[in-house]
């Protein structure tokens, strides 16, 4: 047996275009799914932090979301949103939505109480409380939270490519389907570099929002 | 400034109410310090005049207007509220935890910032701590920096619910100094809340002393709950050394104080010791127009013919008007002459204190 080049920078080269596209459309896809599913996340995850008996049958429903298999998800969507972003959505977001609430839940649950305390007795409103210092204070929590879920969105994004709509996945998709190494382990190397690249810039944006989560105690003079 | 009038709070799911009826008159500028046993009710009571607990029942009235008829968002910005974890922001560096108040009520940059330096000053804070998370403080900075935030927009009421207890003794002790000096100075309207009936006595204008329930036992000075406790519960929960705690009250300026042994330079041996035999002593304090120079020993005067052959020794240690009698007991003890001399900045002479003179105090 012939032994196959396992890349062809030509073929990558002669590709350039498409494979910039599809990187695009794979970024654009996370930014959507996490986007959407923080929107949906942080109205149910602050409703289950204020009605403590919601928690449970709120993260069951996510739990239970996450569990569906994305193929069989996306076979399910198919006759009701076509081959469409949409069915690629629905089904990123659900999967965001149980690790999101998760993280904004236990992260507003890490508001020391009498900090709670002394800012409704300094004149917060409910309101001011829950921008200026509940949020504010769970938000290494729930970008932790992010951080996961957009890095399992970028993974996940790849099996959309069954529906046309996985990003870098059409790569691989397409690779093995032709049996075309380089464009396989073009579409899988991409995706893991656009993974990690995320995740530094989510790191580092967390560094930079949250200076004092990382000030420490000083013993010094009383 | 300050009125409760019959005001209960029970909460829901409990059978005895966490205050009963209770019925409280604090004046404008007074430190009224609520103290009690935990489950007294001490705290409930305080957090309903800020309305972070809304009473049952009952009137309470602040600067002439009734609380639970306004909005409770803006009632709390016009109050200082300290408490004992001190509750600051973790996320804001000092400088902004102090603007806190300032900022919700809407004061511009300059003014925020102008206020910020003046509160620092106040507290003794190292402006170098401004930038600083308060993880990076230590408990000592916290509690100033706490006490600084609640004062931030100079109201004319502060409520402070066990401020200094998170702290070790030593420093305890400093901030409570440091803060009934800033009162004498502000001189705010304060509800206090604490279990330590020593702090109580040492903030104190008034202390309301609580039972369970919100029952008030006796509401009056530190020196009359100490002189003339209202009941046994009052006498137990004051404790041991009532009579030592109430000295610690009391300034020799308060009492008449006893002339004793004196001379001046000038004067003969055989008048000095006239004058010793006159007293229990064997010494005599030298004093020249009105300057207290030492004293003398009673044998030092053999084969001197004036007092002034002699050198006076100094005092070791005396008091002044300003003193209290607990001080002034302690330098009766601890000094080999078993009295205290009580002499004025500059060493003006006023008098001795002797063991019986205080004690004449303390059963009084």
């Amino acid at each position: 047996m012939r032994p196959v080049a396992i890349t062809s920078w030509q073929w990558i080269s002669a590709h350039r275009g498409t494979i910039l596209a599809l990187l695009r459309q794979h970024a654009v896809l996370t930014v959507i799914a996490v986007g959407a599913g923080l929107l949906i996340s942080l109205p149910l995850g602050l409703f289950a932090y204020r009605h403590g008996a919601a928690y449970g049958p709120i993260t069951s429903l996510a739990g239970l979301l996450y569990t569906i298999p994305s193929l069989a998800l996306f076979a399910l969507l198919t006759p009701f949103t076509g081959l469409s972003i949409m069915t690629a959505e629905i089904g990123l977001v659900s999967y965001t939505l149980l690790i999101l609430i998760r993280n904004i839940v236990a992260g507003l649950r890490t508001v020391p109480e009498d900090v709670k305390d002394a800012a409704r007795g300094m004149g917060y409103s409910r309101r001011q409380l829950l921008w200026h210092v509940e949020l504010p204070l769970s938000f290494p929590a729930i970008l932790a939270g992010v951080r996961v879920a957009t890095v399992s969105t970028i993974g996940l994004i790849t099996v959309a490519a069954l529906i046309g709509k996985g990003g870098l996945g059409q790569l691989i998709t397409e690779g093995l389907r032709i049996l075309y190494p380089t464009e396989i382990l073009t579409g899988a190397l991409l995706s893991v570099l656009v993974a990690l690249i995320a995740d530094g810039l989510l790191l580092a944006a967390e560094r930079t929002l949250t200076p004092w989560a990382r000030a420490r105690t000083v013993r010094a003079e009383g | 400034m300050i009125s409760l009038r019959h005001v209960s709070k029970r909460f829901p799911g409990t059978r005895a109410p966490a205050v009963g009826d209770l019925s409280l008159e604090i004046a404008q500028g007074e430190t009224v310090v609520l103290v009690g046993p935990s489950g007294c009710g001490k705290t409930t009571t305080m957090r309903m005049i800020n309305r972070l607990i809304e009473p049952t029942s009952g009137e309470i009235w602040l600067d002439g207007r009734n609380v639970l008829q306004q909005d409770p968002v803006q009632l709390r910005r016009g109050i200082g509220y300290v408490i004992q974890s001190i509750g600051l922001l973790p996320h804001r560096t000092v400088a902004q935890n102090i603007a806190t108040v300032p900022r919700l009520v809407g004061w511009d940059d300059t003014k925020v910032e102008r206020r910020v330096q003046e509160l620092a000053g106040l507290l003794e804070l190292d402006p170098e701590l401004l930038g600083r998370y308060p993880a990076e403080l230590s408990g000592g900075q916290r509690q100033r920096v706490g006490v600084a935030r609640a004062l931030a927009v100079d109201p004319p009421v502060m409520l402070m619910d066990e401020p200094f207890a998170a702290v070790d003794p030593i420093v305890r002790a400093r901030l409570q100094d440091q803060f009934v000096d800033i009162q004498e100075r502000i001189r705010k309207t304060i509800v206090f809340v604490t279990h330590d009936i020593d702090e109580a006595i040492k903030m104190a204008d008034r202390i309301a002393i609580l039972n369970r329930g919100g029952v008030v036992e006796q509401f009056a000075s530190p020196e009359e709950i100490l002189r003339e406790p209202a009941n046994d519960f009052v006498k137990e929960f004051v404790g041991a050394e009532r009579g030592l705690k109430r000295l610690a009250l009391i300034r020799v300026a308060d009492i008449e104080v006893e002339p004793g042994p004196v001379v001046a330079p000038e004067a003969t041996a055989e008048e000095a010791r006239r004058v010793i035999a006159a007293f229990p002593f064997d010494w005599t304090s030298v004093v020249q127009q009105g300057e207290l120079l030492g004293w003398i020993d009673l044998a030092a005067l053999d084969g001197h013919a004036r007092v002034a052959d002699l050198t006076p020794r100094p005092f070791s240690a005396y008091v002044t008007a300003a003193s209290s009698l607990r001080q002034a007991l302690d330098s009766i003890v601890t000094s080999r002459t078993q009295v205290a001399v009580v002499a004025r900045e500059g060493q003006r002479y006023l008098g001795i204190l002797t063991l019986q003179r205080i004690s004449k105090e303390i059963v009084s």
